[in-house]
């Protein structure tokens, strides 16, 4: 509602535009960053916080695993057990991969598509204080218990939490109140991202970016996009079911009432199986960038590739019933999503072999991104060979719920979607700090992590098939389990290790600056995004530029001659004075000249009203006092958001 | 160059323009709003009488289902003016609409439930 | 990005961000709607004990209250038309009736639940209570927050807030607007009218 005409400024007003100017004045101040509606530093907000929620489920791990490698091993009881492996893989999905994707989305839509911003720049900032509120309000949760006493008071019924195993009477105590109404938050995070995202996409294209010039990470960020505006409202409604059983005594699912426990695996999987797509797309995303570059070679089958992405997308939907063939629901449902499940296997490969195709008769640099592409294409196979015996009813019958599935999902998941972001930190990460990762260093990590992971889940494809169980905290000897879980926790120590290395290496390369100066182009690449400076001035683009084909930057860079070989299209100098008027045709400008493009102001409107929303969340677990508290911080944060203009006058 | 002059090159109207065109002949008037309004309580009233007359079960759904559609259309089609605006707007809303539907019947199928 | 009023001219598919962000987000929505009246429909004719739909349900005063939110459609297309036109006064008039025949609407809402709860049915009942409550109970909130919006609307055009070329505004409140009430068609017909 900023459009109107609004008579004077009150005082209030006044003392607002005067905060935000200070924000504005002061970019990189803590001020300028609480305020920031920069999709490039709230980007780098959910890069940093998505790594660091990492290493604490890195740590959850390695505790698990640490209590694994022994059989009768009491290094944590099955209470601590159960905390750990729920509060694992809920921030691995929802506070790991979820947002380092959308630190991606932020970082790299604008830039890619030739846009200065997101479409809302202000939702954006929301998203990102809405995230951190959930991702702080679950962790909390370890420290409600009492702690000195060992006693965690965090989650402990599965980051899928299945009723009745959720409801009080089997699962006492506050823990699934942090997780219902943690996820909530994260889940009103992400929606409201996807929603950001697809309309910037469709809107805000440079002239001349149709949709099938659009590089294939903006095609995977639309489709994860659509996704998440479709999935997110029906784990709403299962977590508000499960919050209305558990704090207001429904019966949604009461046996005792009549009620089917099957709902909740009904909608958390309807939720869940799109979810773990939304997990994958971007990744997939990043690896189509990251091959073309390093193979010098056009990325094979674009097309194929984007309509497999949109294919996958739909076809995401009619597999859900896949994750609960034991629960009885019959033949012709099982057979039904059986045969779907199958299917889906079908897109995911045409990619794969375009992939493949990309890199053959290339001119392949093995750099260190390059590396982790090909690392999480490789990973991914496998995760997806042992998923399609998991569609397979009867042999699924066997595998679910023991150590295959772990073995599957995490090769899916950490080989492909783990592997695939860092390879998108190295690639992109220069683009934002200016300086290049250390090569050497970055091999290193991706050998011990490529090494670490296959050591750590390998062997637990064989220790589901001998029958071990998942969300045990022990296990009796002469199970012949011993040798392979022993494996897994060298593998994870081994994992650890690798992380250490991309520490030092951050550390050193890019907070010390020893890294090399990264240069607008350091990888010779093909996307929009490389035609500007590292790091981009705060507008992006000094001129919109003007897109004439796929792979336009490449295009501007190189043609081909007479006998088809690839000869620059520009002397050097020419190209510097290119990249630094942002590719605009060489048309001179003054940086005088950029004072004319008004950049979004910055807010503390969303910072206001999301940090009302786990006050809300506290209220309802601990004090009812809190919850209008709450709600009077969201309200004033909305209103102020509405009635103040997006851009204040200089 | 800003998207207004890259589409006056390709010889595009602008937006604006257009956007006037599609629209000055198709707003509905007030009173065309009002008779729409005057229909939707008419079948209202059916739906509600159709519920105390003795019929069958299935002649009865049948006979609200078309009628809450049609009022659902009306709505949708004419107040929320999706008959007249892009058609990317009708594409998301069937979507979500349709996706639900699609998904949630077989829910309830799997779940042999009592739907009606 | 240009200023505001004029963002629309600069979109990529010549529709305004605001309406399409608005578009997707009704289509989100119905996500939601479907969730909730498929676990209404999933567990219809299952409580094991009372009481029961039929013995509670009135449906001439629901059938009121739906034709009361159906009006409110009517006066909050009224209230874009006139703004539309440059008519300011008339789009003040006919959102304050849409936001009133709202409150109305919530106004019977309430008297129903309390009626029902007098009668012994809560959340925690039977599944009845709490399908009923939660589904229509999310949907009273969503013309709740409508009417909300509505009023604000109201007041800040009461400071000249909202002129003609503002007239997206009200479009945008009365598209949420007419989807809460095209889900209280969905709900007024599948859970009132339909019985056993």
């Amino acid at each position: 509602m900023a459009t109107a005409t609004v008579p004077r400024r009150s005082a209030l007003g006044e003392a607002l535009a005067g905060v935000r100017h200070a924000a504005d004045e002061n970019p990189g101040s803590l001020l300028g960053w609480l305020a920031t509606v920069d999709h490039k530093k709230i980007g780098v907000l959910y890069g940093v916080s998505a790594f660091l929620l990492f290493l604490v489920g890195g740590l959850e791990a390695l505790l698990m695993r640490t209590q694994l490698m022994f059989p009768n091993s009491d290094v944590l009881t099955n209470d601590q057990f159960n905390r750990l492996f729920t509060m694992h893989g809920v921030t691995m999905v929802f506070m790991v991969v979820m947002p380092l994707s959308a630190a991606f989305f932020n970082l790299m839509v604008p830039l890619m598509i030739g846009a200065r911003d997101v479409a809302f720049p202000r939702l954006n900032a929301f998203s990102y204080w809405t995230f951190l509120g959930g991702a702080i309000l679950i962790n909390i949760s370890f420290f409600t218990g009492d702690i000195f006493d060992g006693e965690l008071g965090a989650p402990d019924g599965g980051w899928f939490g299945y009723a009745p195993l959720s409801l009080p009477e089997y699962t006492p105590g506050n823990g699934m109140d942090f997780y219902a109404i943690g996820l909530q938050i994260l889940g009103l995070s992400s929606l409201a991202g996807g929603l950001n995202f697809a309309v910037t996409i469709l809107n805000m294209r440079a002239p001349g970016m149709s949709l099938f010039r659009l590089p294939v990470f903006i095609w995977m960020t639309l489709v994860t996009s659509f996704l998440i505006i479709f999935a997110m409202p029906v784990i709403a409604v299962a977590l508000f079911e499960l919050t209305f059983d558990r704090l207001f005594e429904a019966n949604f699912f009461n046996v005792d009432a009549g009620g089917n426990p099957i709902l909740w695996q009904h909608m958390f999987w309807l939720f869940g199986h799109p979810e773990v797509y939304i997990l994958i797309l971007p990744a997939f995303g990043i690896i189509s960038e990251i091959l073309p570059t390093f193979s010098r070679k056009p990325l094979f089958g674009y097309a194929f590739v984007v309509f497999s992405g949109i294919a996958i997308g739909f076809m995401s939907w009619g597999v859900w019933v896949h994750h609960m063939y034991t629960t009885g629901l019959g033949t012709i449902a099982n057979s039904a999503f059986g045969i779907s499940t199958i299917l889906i296997g079908v897109p995911t490969g045409v990619k794969i072999f375009n992939w493949m195709a990309t890199m053959a008769g290339g001119s392949i640099r093995f750099k260190s991104p390059m590396m982790f592409a090909v690392g999480a294409v490789a990973m991914f196979t496998i995760g997806g060979l042992s998923g399609i015996t998991h569609s397979m009813v009867p042999s699924d019958y066997q595998q679910q719920d023991s150590y295959y599935i772990v073995a599957h999902f995490h090769y899916v998941l950490f080989g492909g979607a783990i592997l695939a972001l860092f390879g998108g930190i190295i690639y992109w990460g220069p683009k934002f700090t200016g300086r290049l990762f250390n090569e050497p260093l970055a091999h290193i990590h991706f050998w011990v992590m490529l090494i670490g992971f296959n050591l750590t889940f390998f062997p637990m494809h064989v220790s589901g098939l001998l029958g071990m169980p998942r969300r045990v905290y022990t296990y009796d000897e002469g199970m012949g389990w011993d040798v392979w879980n022993l494996l897994s926790s060298l593998g994870a120590f081994c994992i650890a290790l690798s992380v250490i290395v991309f520490i030092v290496n951050f550390v050193y390369s890019i907070m010390m600056k020893r890294g090399a100066v990264a240069g607008p182009d350091p990888w010779d690449a093909r996307t929009l995004e490389w035609s500007i400076t590292s790091p981009p001035p705060h507008y992006n683009f000094a001129t919109i530029p003007q897109v004439h084909s796929l792979d336009d930057w490449w295009h501007q860079k190189y043609r081909e001659d007479a006998d088809g070989n690839v000869i620059p299209a520009m002397a050097g100098a020419a190209l510097a004075t290119e990249v630094a008027h942002g590719g605009d045709g060489g048309e001179e400008h003054g940086d005088e000249h950029h004072g004319d493009i008004h950049m979004p102001s910055p807010s503390f409107m969303p910072l206001i009203a999301a940090l009302g929303i786990p006050i809300m969340g506290i209220g309802f677990i601990y004090d009812y006092a809190l919850v209008p508290v709450g709600a009077t911080l969201l309200l004033v944060g909305i209103y102020g958001w509405a009635l103040e203009p997006a851009t204040e006058e200089d | 160059m800003t998207l207004a002059d890259y589409r006056k090159s390709r010889g595009e109207p602008a937006i604006q323009e257009a956007h006037e065109a599609a629209h000055s002949e198709k707003h509905p008037s007030a009173r065309e709003y009002i008779a729409i309004g005057l229909v939707l309580g008419a079948i209202t009233a059916a739906e509600v009488a159709l519920y105390y007359i003795d019929i069958s079960r299935n002649v009865l759904l049948t006979a609200l289902a078309i009628m809450s559609i049609a009022k659902f259309t009306l709505v949708v089609m004419w107040f929320m003016h999706l008959k007249f605006d892009n058609k990317l707007f009708t594409y998301l809303f069937l979507l979500g609409l349709l996706g639900a539907i699609a998904l949630f019947t077989i829910v309830l199928v799997t779940s042999a439930a009592d739907v009606v | 990005m240009a200023h505001a009023s004029t963002a629309h001219l600069e979109t990529s598919t010549g529709i305004d961000n605001r309406k399409l962000l608005m578009w997707f987000f009704l289509s989100s929505d119905c996500l939601f709607f479907g969730s909730f009246i498929a676990a209404y429909l999933l567990y219809r004719d299952r409580s094991l004990v009372g009481p029961y739909p039929e013995d509670l349900f009135d449906i001439p005063f629901t059938s009121v209250s739906a034709f009361v939110l159906l009006m409110s459609s009517v006066s909050m297309v009224l209230a874009l038309a006139a703004i539309q036109r440059g008519n300011v006064r008339g789009m003040q008039i006919w959102l304050f009736t849409t936001a009133m025949l709202g409150a109305l609407f919530i106004a019977g809402q309430v008297y129903e639940f309390t009626e029902f709860h007098h009668e012994g049915l809560s959340l925690s009942t039977n599944l009845f209570g709490t399908t009923f409550f939660v589904l229509t109970g999310f949907h009273g909130a969503h013309v709740t927050i409508g009417v909300l919006i509505l009023l604000s609307l109201f007041v800040y055009s009461l400071r000249g807030g909202i002129q003609q070329k503002d007239s997206l505004n009200v479009e945008l409140a009365g598209l949420y607007w007419h989807f809460v009430d095209i889900v209280w068609i969905v709900i007024f017909t599948l859970i009132y009218l339909v019985q056993p």
